[in-house]
């Protein structure tokens, strides 16, 4: 277990979203609230296997700590992409944040069936989503312990 | 006893812990974090999977809206109950935190694996706990979106259980008054 962003470490956020502008948002308001978050996007579903599976070109993608999960994508939408994650051995163990704008009963209702950690409703206003990915980092960044980076001891 | 209406608007907690100090801790940390919680406790892992199950006594028990489990208990331990949550068609959903003195990364590690919801530390400082709490409070309770209680809600509140203004069962209640 590592001590997250209290050693110079960084820690590995992959935000699958494919939305230029929350990206943008969600970006900015990481680098305000803490500066060792390193944000890595996927803008589809497919993309975002391909990175936590290191396919090409991502060989070398590290592994990451967090995953914000939008559900709407293109490709691949955020609901395959996490039964994929939870039905994986070696990724399962990776918290995986939904970040949607769908407040549906039912989407909450699916996603928590599949095993999403948490899932969040993206605020439409700015203070509101910056709030929100302060939320996210004092919670799952600071009081959460994270899994191990090589996965299950 | 509370009024059916009055029940369904709380929000419920499920503790399961078995240390009568942590119990009455988490119980004043949540009474002074928010009135609309109501704090069930089990204090081993066979009384919890009752109270999940509303077998024998727990017939009329709410379902959580989340739940707070330590790991190392009697009976049941909390890996396996943790388990039992994730396995169970109608229980899965519901979200688990691991609440735990250990941070072996063994026990993180494990607890991800059998799809904790997520891992905490249980701080021994009575100010790192209302931290806690209140950061529980704060996200999980207000932020997240937590699934509808799909599954039939109870008609009351039983009296039986530890809630933050029902007694205590005589056992915990015995428990904490030898401890404390």
């Amino acid at each position: 277990m590592r001590d997250i962003g209290s050693k110079g470490a960084p820690v590995e956020v992959l935000l699958v979203e494919d939305s230029p502008g929350d990206v943008r948002l969600t970006r900015e308001a990481f680098a305000r609230t803490n500066s060792s978050a390193h944000l890595s996007v996927a803008s589809d579903g497919v993309e975002a296997l391909a990175i936590l599976n290191n396919e090409p070109p991502h060989a070398d993608a590290p592994r990451p700590d967090l995953i914000l999960l939008d559900l709407n994508l293109p490709k691949m939408d955020g609901r395959e992409v996490l039964a994929h994650i939870k039905d994986n051995e070696r990724l399962k163990t990776i918290p995986t944040i939904i970040l949607t704008t769908s407040a549906a009963e039912s989407d909450i209702a699916k996603s928590c069936e599949l095993q999403a950690n948490c899932y969040l409703s993206k605020p439409v206003e700015l203070d509101a989503f910056e709030n929100l990915v302060k939320s996210i980092n004092d919670f799952w960044l600071t009081k959460a312990k994270l899994p191990p980076q090589n996965g299950p001891v | 006893m509370t009024d059916v209406l009055e029940n369904e608007s709380y929000t419920h907690v499920l503790l399961v812990e078995d240390s009568p100090g942590d119990i009455r801790l988490m119980q004043e940390a949540f009474r002074d974090a928010s009135s609309s919680i109501r704090l069930h406790v089990t204090c081993d892992g066979v009384e919890a999977i009752a109270f999940l199950n509303r077998e024998g006594a727990h017939a009329n028990a709410p379902r959580p809206d989340i739940i707070l489990l330590d790991l190392n208990l009697p009976n049941i331990d909390g890996r396996e109950v943790l388990a039992h949550i994730k396995q169970n068609r109608n229980l899965k959903s519901i979200p688990t935190a691991i609440l735990s003195i250990s941070e072996n990364p063994t026990d993180i590690a494990t607890s991800y694996q059998l799809q904790a919801n997520c891992y905490m530390a249980k701080p021994a400082e009575w100010d790192a706990f209302v931290t806690l709490v209140n950061s529980i409070n704060d996200f999980w309770l207000n932020k997240v979106k937590l699934p509808a209680r799909s599954f039939a809600a109870s008609p009351a509140l039983p009296g039986n259980l530890c809630t933050s203004k029902t007694p205590q069962t005589p056992r915990s209640d015995s428990r904490i008054e030898r401890k404390l």
